[in-house]
């Protein structure tokens, strides 16, 4: 009875208690640059999601056989596979995706939620467990970006998924009444990404804070090479991480 | 000459890569605390940015002429790894005083995207040799002014209480990143 809780919190602790972009604060790069509307935000999710649950599940099977000075280069050796094989398919089957991603598609190898799972998860972990992790990690990654960005599709084209049915823009649009006539340009534009992310990360400190718990600050607690960093600061937290770690995994 | 004139100065005021092209993100944000240490990742940046550069366009070429071009990302990911790599422990062999202020930022650049980032957007926009390196170089410098701008707003932020408590820390950084990014977005049409 309580393995199966266990794999449930797994399972869900990335959705909302850890979610990856606004809790640990990571991957603020895809974050920022993919959600100009829901679309976009949800199929860098996916494409996110698919990579990271494939690479937990090599790296916790490979974690014995790979030595441990080098580990860092293999994972990304395995991510990188993973992210081509990704980036196939987006471009066989979602060409309005694969064009509208960008160079933030092959990007996805440099993803600091997918090293940082590979380097504080998988390879601590058992195959399935690493496997729920992604998926968890992965969902609660993808929820933020389709969240964010259907508010900012909403507030500055006054449109919600204009682009859902892949190809034919016309096909399926949900217009919002009043604000399509008055749109906020600006909000899908970069600074607007900036200012909705703000807000966002606002909105779960106050929910943190009502909680009595203390909002993150940019640590390298979240880091994946927090281990080879030399910066003092990241070694000094480093050593009081470690202390935690055992309530953390 | 004016062709090169104008990728520089697109890409450090038009198209920032922080500022408007959101890569780079996790660096500006962290290390941009402290002038010096907004400084030396910016350095650190350029020069990583230019080598990879360098090395990765020659080897598009060969990928190309034997019709393997879909490794690009693997290839040009482990290059970059490798060259950080490199380039450290040949800083520490031979130029220990820039090492000491360089090299701490050298292991966080091998995932910084936006070394990655510049490399494949040189590619995709079909730049020829000189013009990568002179944009890699651009980008570089368009990321140093973000991070040194970005380290004076951010010491004025340092223990104001008048912020409202959700937004004060990351949120509140964020807002001022945006304020920055707006003022960036004045220079567009800049270049044409």
């Amino acid at each position: 009875m309580k393995e199966k809780t266990s794999k449930l919190a797994i399972l869900t602790k990335g959705i909302i208690r850890e979610n990856p972009v606004l809790v640990l604060l990571l991957g603020t790069c895809p974050t920022l640059a993919t959600t100009s509307s829901a679309f976009n935000g949800m199929g860098m999710g996916i494409a996110a999601t698919a990579v990271l649950i494939c690479s937990n599940i090599v790296i916790s099977i490979l974690a014995k056989v790979i030595p441990d000075k080098v580990r860092i280069p293999c994972y990304i050796v395995v991510i990188a596979g993973f992210v081509t094989l990704v980036q196939f398919i987006v471009q066989a089957f979602a060409e309005p995706l694969y064009n509208s991603l960008g160079v933030f598609l092959p990007l996805i190898v440099v993803n600091c939620i997918i090293l940082g799972r590979a380097e504080m998860f998988a390879n601590k972990n058992g195959v399935i467990d690493s496997a729920l992790d992604g998926i968890g990690m992965g969902l609660g990654f993808t929820l933020a970006l389709t969240v964010m960005g259907a508010v900012r599709e909403i507030i500055g084209n006054g449109t919600i998924f204009s682009s859902f049915f892949l190809g034919d823009p016309d096909a399926f649009t949900v217009t919002i009444p009043f604000v399509s006539e008055h749109p906020m340009m600006i909000i899908a534009l970069a600074p607007g990404g900036f200012f909705v992310f703000a807000c966002a990360i606002a909105a779960v400190n106050a929910l943190l804070a009502r909680k009595g718990k203390t909002p993150r600050e940019f640590s390298c607690r979240g880091c994946a090479l927090a281990s080879m960093c030399q910066q003092e600061k990241c070694i000094a937290e480093l050593d009081s991480a470690e202390i935690k770690k055992g309530v953390e995994a | 000459m004016a062709g090169y004139l104008s990728i520089i100065i697109g890409m450090i005021l038009v198209n920032n890569y922080v500022l408007a092209q959101f890569l780079g993100i996790c660096p500006f944000l962290g290390v941009s605390k402290k002038l010096d240490s907004a400084v030396g990742m910016g350095i650190a940046v350029i020069f990583v940015m230019v080598l990879a550069t360098a090395a990765t366009w020659p080897i598009m070429q060969i990928l190309n002429a034997w019709e393997i071009g879909y490794l690009q990302t693997i290839v040009f990911i482990l290059i970059i790894a490798a060259l950080v790599q490199f380039v450290e422990m040949v800083l520490k062999k031979f130029i220990p005083a820039l090492h000491k202020s360089l090299g701490v930022y050298l292991p966080l650049i091998t995932t910084n995207c936006a070394v990655l980032g510049v490399c494949i957007s040189n590619i995709d926009a079909g730049y020829n040799y000189p013009q990568s390196l002179v944009n890699s170089f651009g980008a570089g410098v368009g990321f140093l002014l973000a991070m040194v701008i970005f380290s004076g707003m951010r010491s004025k932020l340092e223990g104001n209480e008048a912020i409202p408590k959700p937004f004060q820390g990351v949120p509140i950084t964020l807002v001022t990143a945006a304020m920055l990014s707006l003022g960036f977005m004045g220079f567009g049409g800049l270049v044409g």
